[in-house]
């Protein structure tokens, strides 16, 4: 049972407090209309599920039921950093700056 | 005065006041003294067969003193429903009336009929069930695997459920130490003094570790028993110090979280009803210093496992902090100076030591002059090849391969020494890399993963005074000491020990409980299996009790050597928790029985049991199912429910229906995202039935949703599906909607919900309601209002999942018994009948009211539950709709729920019968369908059942069939709408 | 050397020296048929169906770590084939077919116990669901049957069937052809017989990138042991399946969560077939050296790092408690974590590409060890083929456009 990090309570809690919620910035097309159904599942199901490096969704459920984004290495399961919802995507420079600056 | 007369108990025990302890093993009698493992005790006693090994059966006694045991496995027991099988005779602490038994041997421990496996051990090495048993191929099943499955085992199985009790916590720190020896000891001192949380742990009931077992050494000037005391004095009296014993760190996992298993009970002789036996406690540490020691690694030699054969420090130990000889004549067989330590501790005893054999060929003087001040012979440079005994040694042959002569000495126990191995179990755990260095031929620390340090003799820092001081930096500190102590010195590993006897002749022991032998190992190189893992598995070495604590580093050095690899190249196997073998108990700690998981109760959930209630649990809620009356089972009960509720009045606790508060400027513009219906037209103090699909386009969830205000509405959801809509709520409210303004309120457990069912049910309410108008007009189906109901505050709903007359009475939770209770006294003038879940099915299912997650499962789409009615055409854009146009789900063929009506009325089918066009095709059958509900109908004199059918809504009036076993059933497809189809009951007046 | 008691009993007799390698490790040769990624059951088993059953043995199976030492390695050894959907009881129960005689058909051991799968029930939704599974089974031809609670207790006499507990056994479904396999040799079986009809088991040697021409088509991999040039490749590596298919530039429906299972100490036979509770979360066999093993949940998280938490095993623990109080005082020897490979509706993925000469076999979930000598058959034919076998012909990816999904956990709220 790892600690997370929530981003708007700002503090390090135990995992068992907070939900998985997927792969994060997986935009939903409002005019999923003109979306093919290949391209429209690709939304649905496909994943990155990356070795390493992992942008993912956590839900504070038992806390202070937000959402927010995390980086966390699924090689090793340490989180490099957690960001609020709405934040814009990491870049690689960011994330390595986050992970020096532990 | 304790008057102990063990022969083997030597002068300072057992007659200086220590208590005598009576116990038996076997049914034998024997007595031991306070503070004896029970193999310390039976050593006293002079017995040293305890146990027999797993596949060969052959006679074992302990090879170690500690938690590394593989061979000492004993059943304790402590009467009904509290036999522990698989026990370490050397760490079972004996008590005053302690029982113990042997285990894996008949007709008993000395003539062990097991044993012909013994002779026939040629036939069965490692790996033989994959090379036989295959023919005549019915044989496995009936005979190979019957005879296979009867040798299974260890201990005995467990017969009666457990009768005691355990406890877990959580516990936080800034330090945990784990392992109470001279490193330990010396870490948890310095941290001390920062002032912050320490928590030193240790497996033993004393803490000491090696410093137990050199009660001659020093420490800064003192002796060792007496600056073990004055630390741990130190350590008592601090109040940010928690000192435990009969604590095993079991596994060490993310973000330095610790499994600390402690023992409670086990070592008291009476137990106290109530009191846990064990408590795992659950470490979240800041840092941790691993001070777990090193285990000495027994030498791989023809006849190495005999009863008298054990590792020198087991030797040490039991002299010298047990006070017991383990025999009279004691040799030595080592390639490490550590070893000397030992047997001149027994030779101090008096205990004759009558040769050392030692492989290395240069031995330190100083240890020379030792021996010889002892007047002990060293035999350098040479070999035991065979030991002598049956149940216990009674002599070696040495080999010396320089002149490759040979002779035989008597002993009565054999002490080993191959060096040593540090404990890297809890480091590993953790994910934290090792290394190996080739100076003690062991894996030490590498990099690590935590916040994490080793110090002492699991880093490779062997020796007192390194232990100390590795103590002590580990902590943060930079003290000295002065340490008096033998010198641990250095050690040559052998592969392979000399001999003349070829090594397939050979039984040279890796893995003492699993009877896995060099030679084993040696043809699983040969077989092709390289890595350390693949033979590991092919020989079973690591496998048994111990988990490879004695074997492991033995089983890489001679697998390497056998593929001419280092060891680093053969690959490390993983160290997995938990440290030693912990009681599922443990791990289930309080949540067994009633506090196994959250048992959710409505607040009418006392009346209903007051009132006969049979329940059903439903997600975590426990339900009302139906109320028997004296003499009737369910389908009479729901008969009598179904038919009260029909001709007068029905009264149904609701109060589990999920509950969703949907608040905001934004809330109807939410509402027309999460469900497929339009809610922008829905009047205030109008409800609407709302469907809610995933995004994959199948329905999730569904349930009537009331217009409170502009910006207000009352959610209802499934019982089971309450926190899953929530969280879906949530989910793209912050995630996609975050433009909307909206607030949920979850308030599932805020309201009670009395649903009253029945053409009297507004007759009942009437006398009690305020505020509300309840005429037809005023207040017509699908409607709610705010006011109050026997003087408390109401959201009333004037619905119906019956068919029938309805109000759902919602009022705040903790008046809701008394509400239920008022109306159903006011309500027997009108026959009011209480009815449960059962018939609350039989209503909605005589209407063709579905249930999702029954009648749907997580593949059927509004359109397959005929349900297109519920779904917006106009709206652009709502979670699951762009799903809906998936090719397949728009095909033709999907399963469309319908109704069915046996051909034979009385018929009712079974739910998840499967359903068949032609009942006469032969196996496999094309199905076409399943029964997804399906009831008796007291109302309608016959059965009634709902399906999904391919093509259903096409063959209205068709025939299906539904084969079951030894029969086949004829029905009709019909509209699912049994009952009143056109609804007039709802009017009432 | 075929092995037998009559060889077992002359080698015995020569101190057991003349047992021949049973799967060389072989060095790679520059070009191959066909190239397997991952020596699992699934790998190694469709490296044998291909040479035994289309004579293509000019074939690698090329594994990163060594052979057998992933999910085949970690897995609770449940074979079982009473799933609901006719696509899940057809591949499962094809199987079932073949776990019956893979010892003699491999000559070796791999000790399939047909001990049966006893499904527990605990309330009313388990009965509804587990009675269309077993009507379904039925008409489909598979051996699955509805226990009363007095049934089940008969044929498990440990069970506490009393009424009064917050998960009463309100009967059950068993599959008595059902049952465990020793999961170490049947990926040693299948490696040792497809070495001697001439495979390649290449081991320690991680694949690095997927060549392809420049028409799209796959040329072969690069590995740690340079290029190996292959007219197909199959990709048969559970958990890091989608660390292969990203190198062909496919992006697939997979997550890899870890899963953890557990063993308890030897002892004395005691419990003789598998136990499944849903509900519950538990499930549990004794293995025929005497340990209860017993399958944990998955951590929430997607990860590779093969362990799990602590509050996983406790929650395991505790409903096996619930199931078998009489286990409580059981110890807990070994735990370990694995890697799955979920895709959306808990299904496999067994099929061709988008990629020619590209084939895949994943996404198996906690599924993959029941189906190994079935979906190792079926990943034979379509490598062999180009195209997939009927009976594997619906576990394609296009169902994930066509929403044609195989959910047999939505259907039923099983999972495992």
């Amino acid at each position: 049972m790892f600690e997370v990090h929530c981003p708007y309570c700002n503090e390090k809690r135990p995992e068992i407090e907070f939900a998985y919620a997927g792969e994060a910035h997986i935009v939903r097309e409002t005019k999923a209309d003109e979306l093919t159904d290949q391209e429209w599942a690709e939304f649905l199901f496909y994943r990155d599920n990356k070795r390493g490096d992992h942008h993912e969704r956590w839900w504070h459920q038992h806390g202070c039921n937000m959402f927010f984004n995390a980086v966390r290495n699924t090689l090793t399961d340490k989180f490099v950093m957690t960001y609020k919802m709405g934040v814009k995507r990491p870049t690689k420079t960011q994330i390595k700056a986050a992970k020096n600056g532990k | 005065m304790a008057n102990n007369k063990a022969p083997y108990r030597t002068a300072g025990r057992g007659n200086d006041g220590s208590k005598t302890i009576n116990f038996t093993f076997d049914g034998k009698a024997y007595q031991g003294v306070q503070g004896d493992t029970l193999a310390s005790a039976l050593l006293a006693n002079g017995v040293h067969l305890m146990g027999r090994s797993f596949k060969y059966h052959r006679p074992r006694g302990v090879l170690g003193a500690g938690s590394e045991e593989p061979n000492a496995l004993v059943t304790l027991d402590r009467g009904k429903g509290r036999v522990t099988p698989n026990i370490r005779a050397t760490v079972l602490e004996i008590f005053e009336g302690l029982v113990t038994r042997s285990q894996n041997a008949w007709p008993n421990l000395k003539t062990d009929i097991g044993a012909f496996n013994n002779i026939f051990s040629a036939f069965f090495p490692a790996g033989f069930y994959n090379k036989t048993f295959m023919w005549p191929k019915s044989f496995w099943d009936k005979v190979y695997e019957p005879i296979i499955r009867n040798m299974a085992g260890l201990g005995p199985a467990p017969s009666e459920p457990d009768a005691d009790v355990y406890a877990s916590v959580y516990g936080h720190c800034e330090t945990l130490i784990v392992g109470a020896g001279p490193a330990g000891i010396a870490a948890a001192l310095t941290a001390a003094k920062s002032g912050g949380r320490i928590i030193l742990v240790d497996e033993n009931p004393v803490l000491g570790g090696s410093l137990l077992s050199v009660p001659n050494d020093k420490i800064d000037g003192l002796e060792i028993s007496k600056w073990l005391a004055n630390s741990i004095r130190t350590l008592q009296k601090m109040r940010n110090v928690k000192l435990m014993t009969r604590t095993t760190a079991i596994g060490y996992y993310h973000d330095n979280f610790i499994g600390l298993a402690e023992r409670i009970t086990d070592h008291i002789p009476n137990i106290t009803p109530g009191v846990s036996r064990e408590k795992l406690h659950r470490i979240r540490a800041g840092k941790v210093i691993l001070a777990q020691g090193a285990i000495e690694r027994p030498l791989v030699f023809n006849g190495n496992d005999r009863p008298g054969v054990m590792l020198a420090s087991a030797a040490q130990t039991f002299q010298s902090r047990y006070g017991v000889a383990v025999g009279n004549a004691a040799i030595l067989f080592t390639s490490h100076d550590s070893g000397y330590a030992a047997v001149f501790d027994l030779a101090d005893a008096n205990i004759r030591i009558p040769i050392v054999v030692d492989v290395r060929d240069e031995i330190p003087k100083d240890i020379r002059a030792q021996a010889k001040q002892r007047g002990i012979e060293i035999a350098s440079g040479a070999s035991i090849s065979k030991t002598h005994g049956s149940t216990r040694i009674n002599g070696v042959e040495i080999y010396s391969p320089s002149t490759g002569a040979k002779r035989k000495v008597n002993c009565d126990a054999l002490l080993m020494c191959g060096g040593w191995t540090p404990s890297l179990h809890l480091w590993s755990h953790s994910k934290s890399t090792i290394k190996w260095d080739d100076e003690i031929a062991a894996y030490v620390p590498d990099m690590p993963n935590e916040n994490a340090v080793c110090a002492g003799a699991c880093n490779g820092d062997f020796g007192l005074l390194a232990a100390l001081k590795g103590g002590n930096k580990a902590a943060g500190g930079r003290k000295t000491y002065k340490v008096t102590a033998r010198n641990f010195g250095a050690g040559t590993t052998f592969v392979s020990l000399p001999s003349y006897i070829d090594t397939s002749k050979q039984k040279a022991f890796v893995d003492f409980q699993n009877d896995a032998t060099q030679k084993d190992i040696n043809l699983a190189v040969r077989e092709g299996f390289a890595s350390i893992e693949h033979v590991k598995r092919y020989t079973t070495i690591g496998m048994a009790t111990d988990q490879g604590k004695t074997s492991n580093l033995n089983a890489m050095q001679i697998a390497s050597n056998a593929v001419n690899k280092t060891v680093e190249q053969v690959g490390l196997t993983t160290f997995r928790p938990p440290y030693t073998p912990t009681t599922y108990g443990t791990f289930a700690g309080y949540r067994t029985g009633d506090l196994f998981e959250v048992e959710r109760k409505t607040p009418m959930d006392g009346w209903a049991q007051e009132h006969g209630a049979v329940y059903e649990p439903v997600g975590i809620w426990r339900r009302a199912r139906y109320f028997p009356k004296p003499g009737e089972d369910m389908d009479a009960a729901v008969a009598r429910e179904c038919k009260a509720t029909r001709d007068s009045l029905g009264i149904f606790d609701a109060s589990t229906l999920g509950k969703i508060e949907v608040v905001g400027p934004d809330a109807a513009k939410f509402m027309n995202l999460m469900y497929t219906n339009p809610w922008a037209q829905l009047g205030e103090g109008r409800c609407r039935y709302g469907l809610m699909l995933r995004e994959d386009g199948y329905i999730y969830d569904d349930g009537v949703v009331g217009r409170l205000a502009e910006d207000r509405f009352h959610v209802t959801t499934t019982t089971g599906g309450a926190p899953r809509v929530f969280r879906h709520m949530e989910d793209y409210l912050q995630t996609e909607f975050p433009h909307l303004d909206v607030w949920l309120t979850s308030t599932t457990e805020q309201w009670a919900v009395i649903a009253l069912n029945g053409p009297s049910a507004r007759k009942l309410i009437e006398p009690f309601v305020e505020n509300i108008d309840l005429s037809p007009e005023k207040f017509p189906h699908m409607a709610v209002r705010e006011g109050t109901i026997c003087g408390v505050e109401t959201r009333l709903f004037r619905v119906s999942f019956s068919g029938e007359l309805g109000f759902e009475i919602n009022v705040p939770a903790h008046y809701g018994r008394a509400v239920w209770e008022t109306l159903f006294e006011a309500g027997k003038k009108y026959a009011i009948t209480p009815y449960g879940t059962e018939t609350m099915h039989v209503l909605r299912a005589e209407k063709g009211f579905i249930i999702v997650g029954q009648d749907t499962d997580g593949t059927v789409t509004p359109g397959d539950a005929g349900m297109e009615w519920a779904v917006s055409k106009k709206k652009k854009d709502f979670v699951g709709r762009r799903s809906l146009k998936r090719p397949d789900l728009v095909a033709s063929g999907r399963k469309q729920l319908v109704g069915l009506l046996t051909e034979n009325p009385k018929t009712v089918l079974e739910e998840g019968a499967q359903i068949v066009a032609d009942p006469n095709q032969s196996i496999p059958m094309d199905m076409i369908g399943h029964v997804t509900s399906s009831y008796w109908s007291e109302s309608l004199g016959h059965s009634i059942a709902m399906a999904l059918v391919m093509y259903g809504f096409d063959k209205e009036g068709e025939d299906i069939y539904i084969p079951i076993e030894g029969n086949t059933h004829k029905a009709k497809i019909v509209s699912p709408m049994f009952y009143d189809p056109k609804g007039e009951r709802l009017n009432v007046v | 050397m075929k092995f037998s008691a009559s060889s077992l009993f002359a080698n015995a007799l020569s101190g057991h020296k003349k047992w021949p390698e049973q799967f060389p490790n072989k060095e790679p040769k520059k070009r191959y048929d066909i190239v397997i990624v991952g020596a699992g059951g699934h790998g190694l088993g469709a490296a044998y169906y291909l040479a035994k059953k289309y004579g293509i043995s000019n074939i690698a199976v090329i594994e990163k770590c060594w052979l057998g030492g992933g999910n085949t390695a970690r897995n609770t050894t449940i074979i079982r084939s009473n799933y609901l959907f006719d696509e899940s009881t057809a591949i499962y129960d094809h199987a079932v077919d073949l776990w019956d005689g893979l010892s003699q058909e491999l000559n070796y051991n791999t000790m399939f116990s047909k001990r049966g799968v006893l499904m527990l029930a605990h309330n009313v939704h388990d009965v509804q669901s587990f009675q269309r599974h077993v009507h379904a089974n039925r008409l489909n031809g598979v051996d699955n049957k509805w226990l009363s609670p007095q049934e089940c207790k008969k044929f498990l006499p440990i069970l506490d069937i009393s009424q009064n507990r917050h998960y009463p056994v309100m009967g059950g479904a068993l599959q008595m052809r059902a049952g465990t396999a020793r999961h170490d040799s049947v990926a040693w079986g299948y490696a040792r017989a497809a070495s001697q009809l001439g495979v390649d088991i290449i081991q320690n040697c991680a694949v690095t990138g997927i060549r392809r021409s420049k028409d799209g088509a796959v040329k072969g991999v690069e590995t740690e042991k340079g290029f190996i040039a292959a007219g197909k490749i199959g990709v048969s590596a559970a958990g890091h399946s989608s660390t292969v298919m990203d190198m062909a530039g496919l992006r697939f429906p997979l997550e890899s969560y870890p899963l953890q299972a557990l063993v308890s100490e030897p002892v004395k036979p005691v419990l003789n077939c598998v136990v499944m509770s849903n509900a519950v979360h538990a499930y549990i066999s004794q293995s025929d050296k005497g340990e209860l093993v017993i399958g944990a949940g998955t951590d929430q998280y997607t990860s590779y790092s093969q362990r799990g938490a602590l509050h996983i095993l406790e929650h395991t623990l505790m409903s096996i408690c619930e199931i078998f109080p009489i286990f409580k005082r059981m110890r807990m020897l070994r735990s370990w974590g694995g890697i799955v490979d979920v895709t959306p509706d808990r299904s496999p993925i067994l099929g061709k590409t988008p990629i020619e000469g590209l084939y895949v076999n994943c996404g198996w979930g906690t599924g993959g060890f029941k189906a190994t000598p079935g979906a190792a058959d079926l990943f034979a034919y379509t490598i062999a083929h180009d195209e997939p076998h009927k009976i594997n012909a619906p576990y394609n990816l296009d169902r994930f456009v066509t929403g044609r999904l195989i959910d047999e956990a939505a259907a039923a709220a099983v999972a495992h």
